[in-house]
């Protein structure tokens, strides 16, 4: 098969954020420069933006081994904001970090790539590359303060844990091959039908258990809280953020596309793990007194309540995950980057402890206000992106008559609610005496500091003004065939 | 365009509010002054303009809203900024402003630390609560209910007294938090069943409330929805089982909270069973109706005991409330038009009553430094004429005729009486434990051996013209109730069709 025009503009972005690393890599060889880097690959990024916002009237686009449809699309200029939030907070927060820190911004994009790659994956080959590649620089960006012993057991577990469920993957795919003889998506979910034989339904469990271990799904989330503890502030943030939506959209492509995940036990089983997540994740992060480990608790209900929509996984559900992934990444990117201002300029280990935010609101008003504004977003209160998440969620489970799901997200989101008015209130209770970490005056002008501002502020707009998110959720589930 | 105002005044003044404080602290407490006396304007001037008994001639089953503002909002779900007034939302947001006045001016003297984010959050809440009043379109009203969590929890949460026993600010603003939005989810839960109900009926999606009216549903599912209505509203009234938040928030907020919590939020309970969960399924209400007369009487009583036992005053009033709200839900579901009256009469008039105690008790504990009932007594004489407003508001508590509290117990009781008459022959036992409780409370804190030496300072004139502000209206309109019962009667005409109850008796 050759590459026509037609293909290269598909692929256009994803080549622009892969010329983008290279570049980045062959100036690090060049010459070290920490604002060059960092610039270059904002551009980069911003350029892969704009050549995949003005794909826009095209799509659906086919090429061999990927498709650029509304949720590649979606998950694209998801995932390429998040990386840009993330270079904006790396940037201030490896400032005076002793290591070398360029390479940081070669990882991400790299990532990126990784990312984009899955979530437009149609075939299993590019499903693999697409994951392989968003995995391995993750694993680099966890360890990357390495001489932090927490930071260096991130990685390590994350790369162990990660190579465990790679296995899983492949051993799914090659149950799917050999029950259908196909590897493009499209093929396998043909040939097994409606209802598949038993190893065809063990490929597809296998596969699910590979993708729940990224997503953190219940029985799969072990690594969550050290994870995300342990690593820098910005590699968390490009987990909890970028890597979970290409993940997430590539199981819902995987749903959708295929009639044998609309079998009865696989939904029972899918409803279980919906179940446990909410319920285990909220339960866990009632004690935690780090902000980052309730933050990946937070994460893993969350990704239970998200479920909910694939268990439904009709004509909905596509809108509903654009929905929710895009309020859920705008929140938890603006939680991570106060998180990350905080801890900025690096200094050995992130200042992640509920007792540093004691009376922040006090000292920096409009910081805490941007983290008071995310915690309320993530446990769903009205005026925040969050509500209409959460609202979209319980209206799909309601819709389809799935009670138990929304019995869950219900209770889900009362337990949730004790853990975040806890760290909602930290930031406003004043100790005399006690100044902790503070971060430089003139924080709200840097990079940093104006990304995490538009994030709260688009976190409120999607609250109090939903409409064109609600439109743009629309448009993808409509490009999105299957 | 003023029901809009009517929102965005506190809303902008709470921000005002919050940047005023750069400029001094008695600014933010004139900015907050002001916004609440321009919205008790904006709510007297909607009153002075309309004609709100007009409306009750109009035919059945329309919905005669006296102004209205609407907007799209989320045209995907049929959602509307949808605002609506009537003479029971009217009677409800002065009120909401009125008490608005009061708790800024009775935390003049009480918060002194950070007083321009205190005015936020006492501003934030009434934005909530004048929206509940207002919004007509049940995604909306869902929002501001929740919505006015928030600024309470912070109000508990930062500017609360811990008590010695144990019993935090901050773990009494959670509980508060919690009960509310869980079972806030659940009506949310409901509403979404009963929209979904309406699409498979007709073919479009809509939240709007006169649209949401006549979906017609199985005897099982108006049932189930019926119930997260009915849920959500209990733990706001309190209704017994679920009113373990109440006396917690009650006693740890500041005295602002107090009032806004005993004065208003209370009413948001009673009001959305008038407005949604009765119109919306009245056969579902009326087969509940014996169990929710069932549970006003289990709370008439509980209340009315425990709070004699109690040793916080705070504590002490919170519990009276969980009593008179227990003839409020009788009333609710008597649903004659009579009782109806009553209960609109007797709301105002625990707002009034409520509120002025927790005043009197949030100036005790300025004057004392305790809310202790055992290390009070003995303070007739001694503080002046705080004293004896409190016996005044005492006796209004306690129902005696002349006080609007009267007015609303007695409609209640004789409207609820020709449909449960064995309720309301046991209920009227409760009306003698609320004058043993009320008489207890005066002789503890007044009476019995005094605890101290010396007189404390007298009331002085903002305290005085709060006090006397709040006693005129009990008695003025305990005397003269019918501007009253003329306002909020006619809204409520169409209940007592709903629930097969109509009877001519009083009827407006």
């Amino acid at each position: 098969m050759t590459l026509t025009g037609t293909h290269l503009v598909a692929l256009l972005p994803l080549i622009v954020v892969c010329a983008t690393a290279i570049a980045v890599m062959l100036g690090i060889a060049w010459r070290r420069h920490h604002a060059g880097t960092a610039l270059a690959t904002a551009a980069g990024l911003v350029a892969a933006l704009v050549a995949l916002v003005s794909l826009g009237p095209r799509l659906p686009l086919v090429v061999p081994l990927l498709v650029v449809d509304g949720l590649a699309a979606f998950a694209g200029v998801t995932i390429l904001l998040a990386t840009l939030v993330c270079v904006a907070l790396a940037y201030g927060y490896l400032a005076s970090y002793p290591g070398p820190r360029e390479e940081f911004y070669l990882l991400l994009a790299c990532a990126a790539a990784g990312g984009m790659v899955l979530a437009a994956s149609r075939h299993l080959a590019t499903l693999f590359i697409g994951l392989e590649l968003l995995s391995m620089p993750l694993y680099g960006l966890l360890a990357y303060a390495f001489l932090e012993r927490r930071s260096l057991e991130a990685g390590l577990k994350y790369f162990i844990l990660s190579a465990a469920a790679t296995a899983f993957l492949l051993f799914g795919m090659a149950l799917l091959y050999a029950q259908s003889g196909h590897l493009d998506l499209a093929g396998v979910a043909a040939a097994l039908g409606a209802r598949p034989a038993p190893w065809g339904l063990a490929g597809l469990g296998l596969l699910l258990v590979g993708l729940g271990f990224k997503l953190s799904l219940v029985p799969f989330h072990l690594w969550t809280p050290d994870v995300y503890e342990g690593a820098p502030g910005p590699a968390t943030a490009f987990l909890a953020s970028a890597s979970k939506v290409a993940v997430f959209v590539v199981l819902l492509r995987l749903v959708l596309a295929t009639p044998a995940a609309q079998d009865a036990g696989l939904r029972g089983l899918l409803t279980v793990l919906a179940l446990a997540g909410m319920l285990v994740g909220n339960l866990l992060a009632l004690r935690q007194s780090n902000l980052k480990r309730l933050l990946g608790y937070s994460s893993i209900a969350h990704f239970g309540y998200l479920l909910a929509a694939l268990v439904v996984g009709d004509g909905l559900a596509t809108e509903a995950s654009g929905v929710y992934l895009f309020a859920y990444v705008v929140t938890t990117l603006s939680a991570f980057g106060v998180v990350t201002l905080l801890s900025s300029p690096y200094g050995g280990g992130d200042v992640a402890a509920l007792p540093h935010y004691r009376g922040l609101f006090w000292r920096r008003p409009w910081l805490a206000a941007v983290l008071t504004l995310s915690l309320l977003s993530l446990a769903g209160i009205p005026f925040t992106a969050g509500f209409i998440a959460k609202f979209y969620v319980i209206a799909l489970g309601v819709e389809a008559g799935r009670w138990w799901l929304v019995g869950g997200i219900v209770v889900g989101s009362a337990i949730g609610l004790y853990y975040y008015l806890r760290a909602m209130v930290a930031l406003y209770l004043v100790e005399p005496g006690m100044r902790r970490h503070d971060v430089p005056g003139d924080w709200g002008t840097r990079a940093g500091g104006v990304v995490v501002l538009g994030l709260a502020a688009l976190v409120v707009l999607l609250g109090v003004y939903p409409a064109p998110l609600i439109a743009w959720a629309q448009t993808v589930a409509r490009l999105t065939p299957g | 365009m003023a029901l809009i105002g009517l929102i965005l005044i506190p809303f902008l003044g709470g921000l005002a509010c919050w940047q005023g404080e750069r400029w001094g602290e008695r600014v933010p407490r004139w900015i907050a002054l002001g916004s609440m006396l321009l919205v008790l304007l904006v709510a007297l001037g909607l009153w002075w303009q309309g004609d709100y008994r007009l409306v009750a001639a109009a035919e059945p089953g329309s919905l005669p809203w006296a102004v209205e503002w609407r907007a799209a909002w989320i045209p995907r779900f049929g959602i509307e900024v949808h605002l609506a007034l009537d003479g029971l939302s009217l009677v409800l947001v002065a009120l909401t402003a009125w008490l608005g006045v009061l708790a800024v001016l009775c935390s003049w003297h009480e918060i002194r630390r950070r007083v321009g984010f205190f005015h936020l959050n006492l501003l934030w809440i009434l934005v909530g609560v004048v929206g509940v009043f207002l919004a007509v379109d049940l995604f909306l009203f869902f929002v501001f209910w929740e919505m006015m969590l928030v600024p309470m929890y912070f109000l508990i949460a930062l500017w609360g007294h811990s008590s010695a026993t144990g019993r935090t600010r901050i773990g009494a603003a959670t509980k508060f938090f919690i009960y509310t939005q869980a079972s806030g989810l659940l009506m949310l839960v409901s509403i979404l069943g009963l929209v979904f109900a309406h699409r498979a009926a007709t073919g479009d999606v809509t939240f709007s409330y006169a649209a949401l009216r006549g979906t017609p549903l199985s005897d099982a599912l108006a049932m189930w929805l019926m119930l997260g209505f009915f849920l959500a509203f209990a733990v706001k009234l309190p209704v017994v089982p679920l009113h373990g938040w109440l006396p917690d928030a009650h006693a740890q907020a500041p005295t602002a909270g107090s009032v806004d919590l005993a004065g208003i939020l209370l009413k948001t309970g009673a009001y959305g069973l008038l407005r949604f969960a009765l119109p919306l399924f009245p056969d579902a209400s009326q087969a509940i109706a014996p169990l929710a007369m069932g549970l006003g009487l289990v709370g008439i009583f509980y209340g009315a005991l425990l709070a004699c036992g109690q040793q916080d005053i705070k504590r002490f009033i919170a519990y009276t409330s969980i009593s008179h709200m227990g003839f409020v839900l009788i009333g609710i579901y008597a649903g004659t038009a009579l009782a109806l009256q009553g209960v609109v009469a007797l709301m105002v008039a625990h707002a009034f009553s409520t509120s002025a105690l927790f005043i009197l008790s949030g100036q005790l504990h300025e004057r004392l430094h305790t809310r202790d009932l055992r290390e009070m007594g003995g303070l007739w004489g001694r503080l002046g004429s705080l004293p004896g407003f409190m016996l005044c508001f005492v006796v209004a508590s306690l129902g005696m005729p002349g006080t609007l509290n009267f007015v609303g117990e007695f409609l209640i009781l004789f409207g609820s009486f020709p449909v449960a008459p064995w309720v309301v022959a046991i209920a009227s036992a409760g009306l003698v434990l609320a004058a043993v409780y009320s008489l207890l409370l005066m002789q503890r804190v007044h009476h019995g051996p005094p605890r101290g030496e010396g007189r404390s300072t007298d009331l002085d004139r903002r305290e005085y013209a709060m006090l006397l502000g709040l006693l005129a209206l009990v008695l003025g309109l305990g005397l003269y109730p019918q501007p009253l019962l003329d306002t909020a009667g006619a809204a409520l005409h169409e209940l007592p069709r709903l629930l097969g109850n109509a009877m001519t008796l009083g009827s407006p």
